[in-house]
Parts: C-alpha cells; structure tokens; sequence
C-alpha cells in the first residue's frame, strides 16, 4: 500500500517540470500577441475599484467606522476584490478545465490530478500579481501594511482553494451538462453583490444582516478587509468554516472524479 | 520473452442515459434505468512480448482507435483490464495538445514535459527533434502557421525524441509528404531494431508486411483473426472484397511450402489452373530467365450466367509487394454474357523485366475494375515462380531496366 503510494507520488514527481512549464505556457497563452501581456490581467478589477470609487466614495466613506484614513472607501473596495477575483477565478479555472483541456485529456497520457495543481499555480501568479498592483496602490494612498499581512498568504490560498475546489465539481459536471458553464457566471454575478465588496454591512439595517450570514464569501472578503484595512485579525473561526466547505468540495469533486472518470474521456 | 502488454478480457462501452436525472442518480449511486451500454469492443485477450511488431486492422469502426487509446492510457477500459511493463509513447492522430499560439520549439519543449522528463533532459533532447523534424527557420514561428505536414514532423519528432518500450502509432504515418513519410518510416524501424515494441493502426498492406511479425484484425469489436501478416492481410482483403454478400465464402488453404494461399469468391465463376508458359515453345514453366518472352495462362470456368467478366492478375515479390499488375479491364476486353459451362483460357503474354528471385502470382475473376465488388474468384499464390538470370549483366532489384551509357565530357568545362 505504501510502496505504491511511494511509486504514484514519485510518477508524479517525475511531471514536475511539465507542471512549471504547463504553468507558464497558461499565462502566456492567455495574453499571446498581446503587448501588454500580464498587465490586462489586473487592469480589469483595479478598473473596477476605480469606477467605484470616482461614483460612490462620497457616499461611502463617511459610513466606514473604525478606520484612520480618508481612504477607507478605497482600500475596502480593493480589498474586497482582491478576495472576490482570486475566488472568482479559481472558479472560473475549475469549471474549465477539463473541456478546455480536452483534446490534451484525449491523447495523452499523464497524471490528470496535476491539471488542478497547474490551474492552482496559475492562478497563485495572477493573484500574487493583483496583490502587489494593490500594495503599490496602498503605499501610494499612505495606508502601509503591518505585522498583520502575515495572514495574507493563508488567506489567498484559502479564497483559490475555495474557488477552485467549487469550480471543480461543476467542471466535472459540465462535462456532461454543458449549461452548467454557462449558469455558473451569473451565479456568481449574483453572488458579488451579495457579498458586501462594494458596500459595508454596517450600511444595511442590522435586520438584514442575519441574510449574511449563509453567504461563505461574506466571511471571505471580510477576513481581507480586517487584515488590509482594519488592520486586525479575522475572526478564525470564520476560516475554519471556510475551510471546512473547501475541503467539503474538495471531497465531492474527488469523489465525482473517481464515479466518472472512465467515462470522461468520451465526452470531451 | 517477457510480456509488456497483457490485455485480458479488455471491453469498451459507450454508456447512454435516457436523461439528465438517471445520469446523476448515478453518481449518487442511486440504481438506473433505461441505461444503455454501446459496446464497441468486447472480450479481447492478446498479449504483446519485447520486441514484437504487432499490426492492428480491421475495418473503420471496427474498434482499432478506440483499443489503441485505451492501451495508451487516454481512454478507460469498461471491462477487463490492460498491464503495462514498460514506458508507452502514443502518436494518435495528429498533434500532442499543441498551442498554436507557441512556436514549434516551445510546443516541443513543453510535449517533451509532458512525457515525464525534466528540463535538462528536454533541453538535451532538443537539438535532435529540431534536426529530424527538418522544419527549418520555422521551428522559431508559432505553430498556427505550419502546414499540417510541419506539424506531424514536429510531433513525431517529439515522440520518437526518446526510444520507448512501447511505441503505438495510429495512422500517423499517413500524413505528411513522402520524403518525410519514408524517414518517420525509418525512425520506427530503427528503433523497432533497438529493441521497441511496436503497435501499429495502418491500411497501408506493405507499411504492415515490412514491420509486423503479427497481425490482429478486429471485427465488430472483437479478434477475428490473428497471425502472419501474410495470412491476415490477404484474409482481411478477402473479406472485404465482397462485403454483405452471403454467398461469398474465403478459405485459407496450407500449401506444400508452408505458405498458406487464400482463395475467395461468389463462384460465378472459378479459376481451374494459373501456369506459366515459354511463350514461343508453349511448355509450362516454373524457372523463367531475365527478358524471356513469357506467357500467364489462367484457366477459367463460367459456372453461372454474369453480366460482365473481368480478370485480372498481381505479380508480388518475395516481400509479397506488388511488382505490376493489370487487368481485362484496364486492357478494354471485358466479356459480355459468357456463357455458362463454358471455359475459357486468358493467355497474358509478356516479356519478363523482372529481377532475380521468387515470384507469386495472384488471379482474380470479377465484374468490375476492382476486385472490391462482385468478387467471382480471387486466389492468391496461384502461381509462383523464380526469376534467374542466365544472359544479362548483373543487377539489382526486382525490375530489369537496362539503361544505354553514354559518357562525355560537359561542353561548359572545357576552355
């Protein structure tokens, strides 16, 4: 039993190079013949953030209690989306990869289990990307990091593995309901604006608030504005719990993959 | 010889749902109805040993894609299961997930990770696929821009970067122009020579001959046949000259030298006798010299009444490929409405351009251009016979063309 756990894990070990390489052929081929490459990649949300806030931080920054710079409204929003795109995306990977990869999936052979590993590790380079887009934006407005950004790396890996391990289950499912590709971004359209990225909670009658609480990207995007804006711990049983979900699809998806795979390769 | 590929009990089904709800209930491992399973290949047992060459025909949908993806690892099996003792490289169809964005060395780059090895070893490796996939300044260029022909040398050159155990080819073969056919054509068999086990899908007869020590042939999805390439080649054809007739029947019958000749056909009509001639003394003969005026007596009887009569011959060499061949039709003397009970004899007269060595010969009755429709006899080995070279110049080859030598000095050198 070991020994052949011993002979999988070094059969994978052998692709490690194909990972680096399949890594890098993905962001690049996002951007091939662009000039700008990479850039386009972080240009939309901080497009976003901009939009917002040129339209509502007036409305906005008087209703953020508890911070020390003009620029509340600002950082609140990036933070929010930061937490937003990285979980977005890795979604977004999920739920394409195997039709994406289909062709590759269909004539030739290699571990399929590395295909999630690749998605994860693109998307880590985009989202290490963003972040350090943003920082240049928060030291530009004044608002330095502090001690607490030591929570920044768990916290990003924790909104790609949530994305990721959701994207996967209904990429899996897509394969045979091609609907569900297209279902999922308007779901997740919903879902951005139910999660207080660019409104506060603290803006809603507090009657509304008990809505909140169901929505597991609530607990997400709040745990990125405690570190980046309020500067302060998130609340580690709200990471718990969304551990406990990512793990939950990590489990389905696993589970899934194992019912369909001899059939996977017939539907693509 | 050790085994390398156990296929045993091996069976594929494609598996339909009557719809959405039946299929996720069986996911939930919840139990189905209405579930259909389209088997397309069923209950296979072979074994391939070190170092064999084992040819895959069969006709198109008889199962041989399906088996060979299984065997390289893309498809699974439904049923039954395939060991593997050693490294498998697949060259199915065209392309290994190539990015055309990327130039042809990046895409051989990442496909060389993509078997597994490190970086080093792909950078090593990538100086030799760039020279066998002879693409030129192109290997720089993004491979949208290739021809399809380029994109083959570049796969296979990566395929075939490293020597695997197992090499499985799937009509690859077939694309490409010839130059670089006849070299991918070497490749195998220089690797084939060291040692690689070869399982080749082709409907090219001699690509087959020349490679394989064994040939499967696949019908409707399971082994009809298995053998010498010689056997089943000619059985396989058999089969498919006459397709969907019922009186059309094939036997394979032993000769004295071991050789097994395969005879078909309706049996409208059948031939009696093929023979070789002297054509000036009319005496049978089985030892013809280079440029002796020959003639192929074949010897027919009209057993039923046919429209049309056509006959036909193929001289082979000792490789079994064919030398030359025509036919009643090809000569504008197809006969109308013979008469049954009648026997007729062709006489084709020639003279014998042939190399030396040994010849067969095989006939074939039927009613139009090609054997493939209204096969009335067809017989293969009908006649063989050597070729020696009693009065000419020492030559090579299977074909006599004596050349006229002149030599000269070129005009444009002398001053």
């Amino acid at each position: 039993m070991t020994q052949r756990a011993l002979a999988i894990a070094r059969y994978w070990w052998s692709y490690r190079f194909f990972v680096r390489s399949a890594i890098r052929n993905d962001l690049r081929a996002r951007y091939a013949r662009s000039k700008l490459g990479l850039l386009w990649a972080l240009v939309q949300p901080l497009a976003m953030v901009l939009i917002y806030t040129l339209i509502l931080s007036h409305l906005m920054s008087a209703k953020l209690p508890e911070t020390d710079t003009v620029y509340a409204y600002p950082i609140y929003l990036m933070s929010g989306m930061l937490a937003w795109t990285l979980f977005s995306e890795a979604v977004g990977r999920g739920l394409g990869i195997f039709v994406e990869q289909g062709e590759l999936i269909k004539k030739v052979a290699f571990p399929r289990a590395l295909l999630p590993i690749i998605a994860l590790g693109s998307a880590t380079v985009n989202g290490l990307a963003l972040l350090s887009m943003m920082l240049m934006v928060f030291l530009f407005l004044g608002h330095w990091p502090d001690l607490h950004y030591l929570w920044m790396p768990g916290l990003m890996f924790l909104a790609l593995w949530l994305g990721l391990s959701i994207g996967l289950l209904f990429g899996l499912m897509n394969v045979f309901f091609r609907d569900i590709s297209q279902a999922i971004p308007v779901i997740l359209q919903f879902l951005f604006w139910l999660t207080p990225i660019v409104y506060a909670l603290s803006m809603l009658p507090p009657e509304y608030h008990s809505y909140f609480s169901w929505n597991p990207i609530a607990k997400l995007t709040a745990a990125f504005q405690d570190v980046i804006l309020y500067r302060r711990n998130p609340t580690e049983l709200h990471l718990v719990y969304l551990s406990g979900i990512a793990f939950i699809f990590t489990a389905l998806s696993a589970g899934l993959y194992l019912r369909v795979k001899h059939e996977l390769a017939d539907h693509l | 010889m050790s085994v390398l590929i156990n296929v045993e009990n091996l069976g594929k089904a494609f598996r339909t749902y009557p719809n959405a709800t039946q299929r996720i209930r069986s996911w939930l491992g919840l139990s189905t109805r209405n579930v259909k399973d389209i088997w397309v290949l069923k209950n296979l047992n072979f074994q391939v040993h070190a170092g064999e060459a084992v040819g895959l025909v069969g006709e198109n949908g008889a199962g041989k894609s399906t088996l060979l993806k299984m065997i390289a690892g893309t498809l699974a099996p439904t049923e039954g299961g395939i060991q593997l003792f050693g490294e498998v490289r697949a060259i199915l169809e065209l392309g290994m997930g190539f990015n055309g964005e990327f130039t042809g060395r990046e895409n051989a780059r990442h496909g060389l990770s993509m078997m597994g090895m490190s970086a080093e070893e792909a950078d090593s490796l990538l100086p030799e696929v760039e020279a066998f996939a002879e693409v030129g300044d192109y290997f720089d260029r993004p491979l949208r821009t290739y021809s399809s022909g380029m994109q083959m040398r570049v796969t296979f050159a990566v395929a075939t970067a490293r020597r695997p155990q197992v090499l499985i080819v799937d009509e690859a073969l077939a694309v490409g122009d010839a130059y670089f056919q006849h070299k991918s054509f070497e490749k195998i068999r220089e690797m084939q020579r060291a040692g690689t086990t070869l399982l080749i899908v082709s409907h090219d007869r001699g690509a087959i001959q020349r490679i394989c020590d064994r040939v499967i042939l696949l019908e409707h999805g399971e082994i009809s046949r298995e053998g010498d390439p010689e056997v089943i080649m000619d059985y396989y054809n058999a089969m498919l000259a006459n397709k969907g007739n019922q009186k059309h029947t094939v036997h394979s019958e032993e000769l004295e030298d071991g050789r097994v000749a395969t005879t078909s056909g309706t049996g409208e009509a059948t031939i009696q006798s093929v023979t070789l001639h002297d054509a000036n003394s009319g005496d049978p003969i089985e030892i013809a010299t280079v440029g002796q005026e020959v003639e192929l007596k074949v010897k027919l009887d009209i057993n039923e009444h046919i429209d049309q009569l056509v006959v036909g011959y193929v001289i082979k060499d000792r490789l079994r490929q064919d030398v030359f061949g025509t036919n009643t039709h090809l000569l504008d003397q197809v006969l109308e409405n013979p008469t049954p009970g009648q026997t007729l004899n062709y006489r084709f007269r020639f003279t014998c351009n042939l190399g030396e060595g040994s010849y067969s010969t095989s006939v074939a009755a039927h009613a139009d251009d090609t054997h493939v429709r209204h096969n009335y006899h067809w017989k293969d080995l009908a006649c063989t016979f050597e070729v020696v070279n009693a009065n000419k110049k020492r030559f090579l080859g299977v074909a006599w063309i004596p050349p006229e030598l002149t030599i000269e000095p070129n005009s444009g050198d002398t001053q």
